[in-house]
This record gives structure tokens, sequence and C-alpha cells, in this order.
């Protein structure tokens, strides 16, 4: 189990393969990528239970749904990173031919990928749909989601928030990420949404905080008491506190870098701030 | 020519319950998902001997769906069961990225597609639902006639994998096709043999185009009817081969003449076998309150249109 420096290396990495995946190709959201690189790296490196010897219907590992696809670069640099495939590929991302896709697909076959995403408000549906299945395989591995928050102003997370503890789906643990940006602007300006924490108590979900979200330790924690909240009959919530393009610093606490690719002077400025831990690819 | 026996009046919606229940007992990995409308979808039956792979999601038909596909990954082999309306256009999004684009095993089933709906009017009586799941890449799309070839269809669809959309309806209508016949996804079924004009029917159409065929053998006039119950993919060669034949063709479906079997027929045509074709459809229109017969007199979808279709297209060769 790697110690928390080592994770730390691992997200030092992933930064560098996020805005360097961007840059490339001048197109992409680094400001949401980086914003999630520690949990990401939490759950790929450290919680979760799976095969890089990847099989869709994953019976009898832990499985993980991305609801916000258009942070695809953090989820590749992850899984390549966690060797679902080889580093280099990185190289391809949003080219012509690629399997990385802008918004992550099963369409091009890329291991990993379980459900297309990128349209927003699908993913908790679809990973109900995996923790339904794996109650009746007797499966007793978890499913792990990730929303943005500006995601929950799609109606149709809360018919699969409603669904979940109406039906006891407590083999998932949902994470939020709550970094308070959307496109327009801040979430509070483009349309608050009140108290997200009571409103998924409301619904009868388990909700806990992670007040720092990009702290990898608090992360670790967090989802170690998610965990001990499963299978006790209610679906469990993690609302992630995390500022949106962490770890560069010109793109922290703003929501200007959602979907804008660093130009070479910044790329620079952003690698000096993050170092070359695993290689790069 | 031909004919064909009405056994009795049946809903084809009673024949995917059946074919529904059947799964149930054959295969396990059959689940089947319900938006609030078990007993208008017939599967009561399906719910009371495996309630524990059924699965009532309430009125939260997006939600249906991104479950459905989420439920493939496991293995499980997914039915929805909602109205036409609610089971397309509701969820387009739904379909195309996550059970389409994503190409997963689920079967949505559709019942009180068209018209024949009747008196709940055009809020739920859909006529561009073939249209929009067509033209999704990899949607196999299936409109069927009777009870007896949608229960076969049902049975079937469990069988292929990739996502599937099964159009039937709700009103009782003449159950003709054989019993035990083997359903087979994407091949015509040729019903009667002619020579002077090709009718190509699918849904509660096909038994108008029957009645159509011994009306236009009483005047003289030879038709080939072929029952398309699967739009995508077409049967090209036997749509081709017939008209070869006949040199014109009628095109007849519970839909919009936009985006229906009848365009994918043009297109056939075109590509190959340039032919005269009218269509019998609803003309860009939508529906309203009334008796299922009542619409289909008023919106020209019965065996009298085929009759006058028929013979317009023929002085058109």
């Amino acid at each position: 189990m790697p110690n928390t420096q080592q994770l730390e290396d691992f997200v030092s990495q992933v930064r560098r393969d996020i805005v360097r995946q961007v840059h490339k190709v001048n197109s992409g959201h680094p400001g949401g990528s980086l914003g999630c690189a520690e949990f990401f790296t939490a759950l790929y490196q450290e919680v979760m239970d799976y095969s890089t010897d990847f099989k869709m219907d994953g019976i009898g590992e832990d499985l993980f749904f991305l609801s916000n696809g258009h942070i695809s670069p953090v989820f590749y640099s992850v899984l390549a990173r966690s060797g679902f495939f080889p580093v280099e590929e990185l190289n391809t991302f949003r080219l012509i031919n690629s399997r990385l896709q802008g918004h992550p697909t099963t369409h091009e076959g890329l291991p990993g990928i379980r459900i297309a995403s990128g349209s927003l408000g699908q993913g908790m549906s679809v990973a109900l749909g995996a923790a339904e299945a794996k109650k009746l395989n007797n499966d007793d591995h978890l499913i792990y989601t990730l929303h943005g928050d500006g995601e929950l102003q799609e109606g149709q997370n809360w018919e699969a928030i409603m669904y979940a503890a109406g039906n006891k789906i407590d083999n998932i643990i949902s994470t939020i990420d709550l970094n308070g940006q959307q496109i327009d602007g801040a979430t509070d300006q483009v349309l608050p949404m009140g108290n997200i924490k009571a409103k998924f108590e409301a619904f009868g979900w388990d909700v806990l905080e992670v007040k720092e979200g990009n702290n990898i330790t608090k992360i670790l924690e967090g989802l170690k008491e998610a965990k001990e909240l499963t299978e006790k009959g209610k679906p469990v919530c993690i609302l992630l506190h995390t500022v949106m393009g962490n770890g560069v610093d010109f793109m922290m606490h703003t929501h200007k870098w959602h979907g804008v690719a660093p130009n070479d002077e910044q790329l620079a400025e952003a690698l000096s701030q993050n170092p070359e831990t695993l290689g790069d690819y | 020519m031909k004919k064909y026996t009405n056994t009795g009046k049946k809903d084809t919606r009673s024949g995917f319950g059946a074919g529904l229940a059947e799964l149930g007992r054959t295969n396990e990995n059959v689940v089947a998902l319900c938006a609030d409308l078990t007993g208008s979808l017939k599967m009561d039956e399906f719910k009371a001997d495996n309630p524990e792979r059924f699965f009532q999601v309430g009125i939260a038909e997006a939600n249906m769906i991104g479950m459905a596909a989420g439920m493939t990954i496991g293995g499980k082999i997914p039915f929805t069961g909602t109205f036409a309306n609610f089971s397309t256009g509701r969820v387009y999004d739904q379909i195309r990225q996550s059970v389409a684009y994503s190409g997963k095993n689920v079967k949505i089933c559709a019942s009180h597609a068209g018209l024949t709906l009747g008196e709940d009017g055009a809020t739920h009586q859909i006529l561009e639902d073939l249209g929009l799941m067509k033209m999704l890449p990899g949607m196999t799309v299936i409109n069927t006639c009777d009870y007896n070839q949608t229960k076969a269809a049902t049975i079937a669809i469990a069988e292929m994998e990739g996502p599937v959309y099964l159009r039937f309806g709700r009103p009782k209508v003449a159950n003709f096709t054989p019993e035990d016949q083997k359903f087979e996804i994407g091949k015509a079924v040729n019903l009667t043999e002619g020579t002077d004009v090709t009718i190509i029917a699918t849904g509660h159409l096909v038994w108008e185009a029957l009645q159509a065929a011994e009306e236009l053998e009483a005047k003289g006039i030879s038709a080939e009817v072929i029952n398309i119950h699967t739009i995508k993919p077409l049967d090209e060669e036997a749509i081709i081969k017939s008209v070869k034949k006949t040199g014109c063709v009628v095109t007849a479906e519970e839909h919009n003449f936009l985006g229906g079997l009848g365009e994918s027929v043009a297109r056939t045509l075109s590509l190959s076998t340039p032919t005269p074709q009218e269509f019998v459809a609803t003309m860009d229109t939508f529906g309203e309150s009334g008796t299922p017969e009542q619409l289909m007199d008023k919106y020209g979808l019965n065996a009298e249109a085929i009759v006058k279709a028929s013979e317009k297209v023929i002085k058109r060769k």
C-alpha cells in the first residue's frame, strides 16, 4: 500500500499529465480535472479493489463511474498510471482515431471505461443499475461515482437520488465535487442549489463531508468512513470540497479554466509547480 | 392468394407480457424495469414470478433508462417498459449516450405507440418514435403486428446482443401469425405473393394490408404483402426482389411519413431500384382523442387507404 508521500508524488504526476494533455490539443477541461486529482488517486491507488485485466461486467470488483465526463484528463491519467492502458497513449488525447475521446466512452474500447459520459446527469442512474446488478449477483463489492456540483442541476440526478434511498441501495458511495463553479460562473450565481447536504439527507442518504477535498489524507479518511456506512440500508454521499484548478496557482479559485487550455508559457509555469515524479509520457 | 385467419383479437402488449413471462422462466439474466405502468405493459406475470428481478422505478423514465444501461454491466439483460412516448422522446439523450453510444444490451419495450392509443390524445400518441430510434447508430428497431409476433419478438431479442427498440400497442387487434413462429430479427415475412403491387406494412397496418390485398384481388389486382417487422436493420433484399417483380410499392405504418418505414424503403429503392411509391402514414401531424378505429379512419391508416394508394401507385408505373 502506498504511503502518503507516494500518493502525493502520484498526484503531482497526474497534474502534469492533465495540463500536458489539454495543452497539446488546445482543448479539454483542466480546472475540474485538477480539482479531483487527489480523489482519483485515492480511489485507484488505495481504496478500490479492481483488476487492470479489464472486463466490462466487473463482477468481483469495485466499480467507478464518472458522471461529469468532461474531466476526462484526470480519469485518463489515473487509469493509465494505474495500469489500464499504456501511459504513452495520453499523447493521443482528443486526437483523431484516439481511444481517448474528448469525453470518456466505451465506444473505442478503452480499458477502464464502462459507460459514456459527458451529457450530464446520467451517471448516477447507470451506477444504480450496476449496484442493483451487484446485489442480484451476490457480489459484495462497491460502486463509486463522481458528479460535479453544477451537474446536480440536472433533474435526472434527483430521480436517481430518490430511487437509491427508496430502494435501500447501500452498496454505492457517490461523491459530489463541490468546487462551487460551473461554466457561466459560481454555482450560487448561475442556479443556487441551496443546502446540498440537507437535500441529500432529506432524500434519505447518509452524507459526510470532506472539507479538505484536495488533502489526500482527509480524502482517504472520508472514503474509509463512507465505506463503513455501506451495507446499512442507505446510500452514502460524500460532499468533497475541492478547489478547481488545484495545484496550479493561476488556475485556482476561478471558473475561467473550466474548459480552457494553457498556452506554452502557462504550461511551463504549471509544470514548474508540479515536479515530474513518475516520468512524463 | 394465401388467406389469413384472425384467431381472435388480442392486444400486442399482452404478447409482450407473455413473452417476458416466458423469459422469466427460461433466462435468469433477464430483468425488467417499469415506470409505473406495470399493468398497462402487461408485466404483472413477470413481476409475480420474479419479484427480485423486477424493478419499479416510479415515474422517472430517465433514471429507468440509465439504470437499465448500468444493469448490463453486471451481465443482466434489462427490458424497460413504458409507453412509446416516454420510452423515446422523453429519454432520447439517455438512450443516445448511456445505451446506444455505450453499446449496452438494453431492450426498450414500448407500448401504446401511435394513434391506436386512442382517447388519451396527442400527448401520448407518439408518431415519431421509429424515426427517433432508427437514427441511433447500432439500434435495432422492431414494430410487431399481432400478439403472436410480439411474443415471439420479445423472446428473440433477449437472444441478440445489443440495444433494441421494440414497439407495440394498446388495442385488441387481429391475431393471425403462427403461434409457433420463429422470429428472425431483420428478416421480412412474405405474406402473399402478387405481381401488380408490393405492399410493405409494419405493426397494426399489416392486418389492414392483408384486408386491402383481398379487396384488390376482387378488383383483379394482384398484391404482394410483405410484413416488415424489423425496420432496422431493414431486409433490403426482400424489398428489392419484390418490387423488381411488381414495379411499384405502397408502404403502410402507424407513424409519421417523415422518419418511418416508408422513408427507409424509399432510400433503399432509390439507391438501386427507383420505384414509384405511395405512403400510407400520418402526414406530419399530431393525433387527437377518439377511438382507435375513428382515428385510423380519420388519418387514413386502414385497408381502404391502402387500396386507394395501391391503385394510385399502379397508375404511376
